[in-house]
């Protein structure tokens, strides 16, 4: 027996079955996770915008739910999808045309989009040279300014937020108005809190490492061989830039306004806090809708239709983002 | 390029990084500035004393909320590391096979995704009627598995491109030596990717500490974590208490991002050290 041909075989196939089997359990954690906690949920969300709100808890009615006048429960059970609150955001649109329309939604999803735009776009305008500047300068100083840049980050969102409401106070004891009071520049407050301008402040504060931090990943690696070679040939500074330096880092911008748009479309504290009731931004209609209109079906149907409009910036992030070359320098 | 043009560049260089760097810490210099004042004004420092501080130190309902938050992020940051390990393990060094595309996405999805709709979608897991007995609906474990979930992400992409990065001769090594998959793990790749886990774990813990928005959609009256509870006072009328909160905070994140990159730094520093004796042999 021992002089088989089968005796030597069995060792090999043994550890590909146990790693095969390691495997699975390995994967079947995040896998399970994920699952329950992320693909669930948005499952549930597209089917609660197909419900019909209710005085219930919660408050609405599946479109799966059973008829109470039926007895036993049939399966599968029937679909009934009420479309009403796609049909309120369908309207809106129909009634773009007409004027004196109140348009809240749309307007709001108008409002979040360029604020989110002009968020990125500010944030990209001051980053860039920032992020370029700490990439060219002494190594052992590079260290010291990122981490004079992460720090904001991690202390409190909502206190750094609070800060700019001190900050922006219309009335005299603002303290931008205290200052330019003090200086004879204005005669009477201005009014600096509770309008767009002060949400786009607070959002470029608050989101402005998430730019700097995957643009210096970027240009720190950046060859400068490369813009040498090119001023040495003539190149206007200029000339070099946008055919050198902007194409190289491509990617870092790419990831870089990502991680600022995404989240700026859907931010709710900032408008909250700094925008007053005049700012509508479609991260608090969903949470009005939600918490004091106990809306569910229309917090849902809305965050459907920001998904869907957010689907092509998450795509390009995922591809040029998400792959830890960028993102992953968001630790210390 | 002149001399003068040079060094012309080299102070609007720093001039730029100066504006930046005031534009980045002035809010927080105000804020920590006027909690010191005597008076109920958050903007005006009318005379200097310590009183905001004695208010905080005597305040029940923001000790608990304080203790809650601790709580929670150290928990969800000990999961995160687990979950977002393993998806980054899954992600880092396994074969692509069927659905590998859709983990991937799903992994770093919450990291993008704006929080009110991942906070939605939670709740209406939470609370829906048939999962609402499993899961316990909102509270303490629903902020935790919502906080897990967020920062998972996050850690998953800092593990990953640790292991991309490490030398994969070690694994190899061990496997061919005979070592069980699991061992050569735990053994050979966890010391040396734990850089990445303790950040992973602090991100986590810090990212969970500072979340309002998941936690106030999915808290119950008994589960109002720090956040929550500045938020609502902010809408009730702003005290110099709020201001003292923050002075607190910036202090102790401070010390700790400084602890912590010293001790990195150190750590690196020993690691090259000993990788280069050990090639010269």
């Amino acid at each position: 027996m021992s002089s088989g041909p089968a005796a030597p075989v069995p060792a090999p196939p043994r550890r590909p079955f146990f790693l095969l089997r390691g495997r699975f359990w390995v994967a079947s954690l995040p896998w399970a996770w994920l699952l329950l906690f992320f693909l669930l949920p948005f499952v549930l969300i597209v089917n609660v915008s197909l419900s019909t709100p209710d005085l219930a808890v919660p408050p609405y009615v599946s479109p799966f739910s059973q008829p109470q006048a039926e007895g036993r429960p049939v399966f599968p059970p029937a679909f009934n999808p009420d479309l009403g609150s796609y049909r309120r955001l369908g309207d809106e649109v129909a009634d773009l045309a007409r004027p004196g329309a109140e348009l809240q939604y749309l307007r709001a999803f108008g409002n979040s989009l360029l604020l989110a735009a002009l968020t990125t776009l500010c944030c990209l305008l001051v980053g860039y040279p920032f992020a370029w500047h700490i990439a060219r300068s002494a190594e052992g100083t590079r260290n010291t300014l990122l981490m004079l840049v992460m720090l904001p980050f991690w202390t409190s969102f909502l206190l750094r937020v609070y800060a700019w409401m001190g900050l922006l106070d219309s009335s005299e004891s603002g303290l931008i108005n205290q200052a330019l009071l003090a200086l004879g520049l204005i005669d009477a407050p201005l009014q600096l809190l509770y309008n767009s301008g002060a949400v786009l402040i607070g959002m470029v504060y608050s989101y402005l490492p998430f730019m700097v931090l995957p643009l210096y990943a970027n240009l720190v690696k950046l060859d400068m061989r490369l813009l040498e070679a090119a001023r040495d040939l003539g190149a206007r500074p200029w000339t070099a830039f946008v055919s050198i330096t902007l194409p190289l880092s491509w990617r870092g911008i790419v990831a870089g306004s990502m991680m600022v748009f995404i989240p700026a479309v859907g931010e709710f504290v900032i408008p909250d806090l700094l925008g007053g009731g005049g700012v509508l931004m479609i991260g608090r209609r969903i949470w009005d809708d939600f918490g004091p209109n106990q809306d569910w079906p229309m917090a849902a149907a809305v965050a459907v239709v920001m998904v869907l409009l957010l689907i092509v910036p998450i795509m390009v992030f995922h591809r040029h983002g998400g792959r830890g070359d960028g993102a992953g320098e968001a630790g210390p | 390029m002149t001399r003068a043009a040079t060094l012309e560049r080299r102070w609007g260089a720093r001039a730029w990084l100066l504006l930046v760097y005031a534009f980045l810490y002035v809010p927080i210099l105000c804020l920590v500035v006027f909690s010191f004042t005597a008076g109920e004004i958050t903007t005006q420092l009318d005379g200097l004393s310590l009183r905001w501080y004695a208010a905080l130190r005597h305040d029940d309902e923001l000790g608990a909320a304080v203790r809650l938050s601790l709580q929670v992020g150290a928990l969800a940051a000990t999961a995160a590391v687990v979950v977002g390990t393993a998806a980054a393990v899954v992600l880092a060094r396994f074969r692509p096979g069927a659905g590998s595309g859709v983990f991937a996405a799903m992994a770093t999805a919450p990291m993008v995704m704006p929080e009110v709709v991942v906070g939605l979608s939670l709740v209406l897991l939470f609370t829906h009627p048939m999962l609402q007995p499993v899961l316990g609906g909102r509270g303490v474990a629903a902020i935790w598995a919502a906080h897990t979930t967020l920062c998972a992400a996050y850690v998953s992409v800092l593990v990953q491109s640790r292991l991309r990065e490490m030398d994969r001769a070690l694994e190899e090594a061990a496997l061919d030596l005979g070592c069980p998959p699991w061992k050569v793990f735990f053994v050979i790749t966890v010391p040396v990717i734990a850089p990445a886990l303790v950040a992973g774990w602090l991100l986590a813990f810090t990212l969970s500490m500072d979340d309002f928005v998941l936690a106030a959609m999915l808290s119950d009256p008994g589960s109002t974590t720090l956040p929550v509870l500045v938020f609502a006072r902010l809408h009730h009328g702003l005290k110099p208490e709020i201001n003292a909160l923050a002075t607190v905070i910036v202090v102790v994140v401070s010390i700790a991002v400084l602890v912590a990159n010293r001790v990195m730094q150190r750590a690196q520093r020993r690691r090259r050290a000993a990788m280069h004796a050990a090639l010269r042999g």
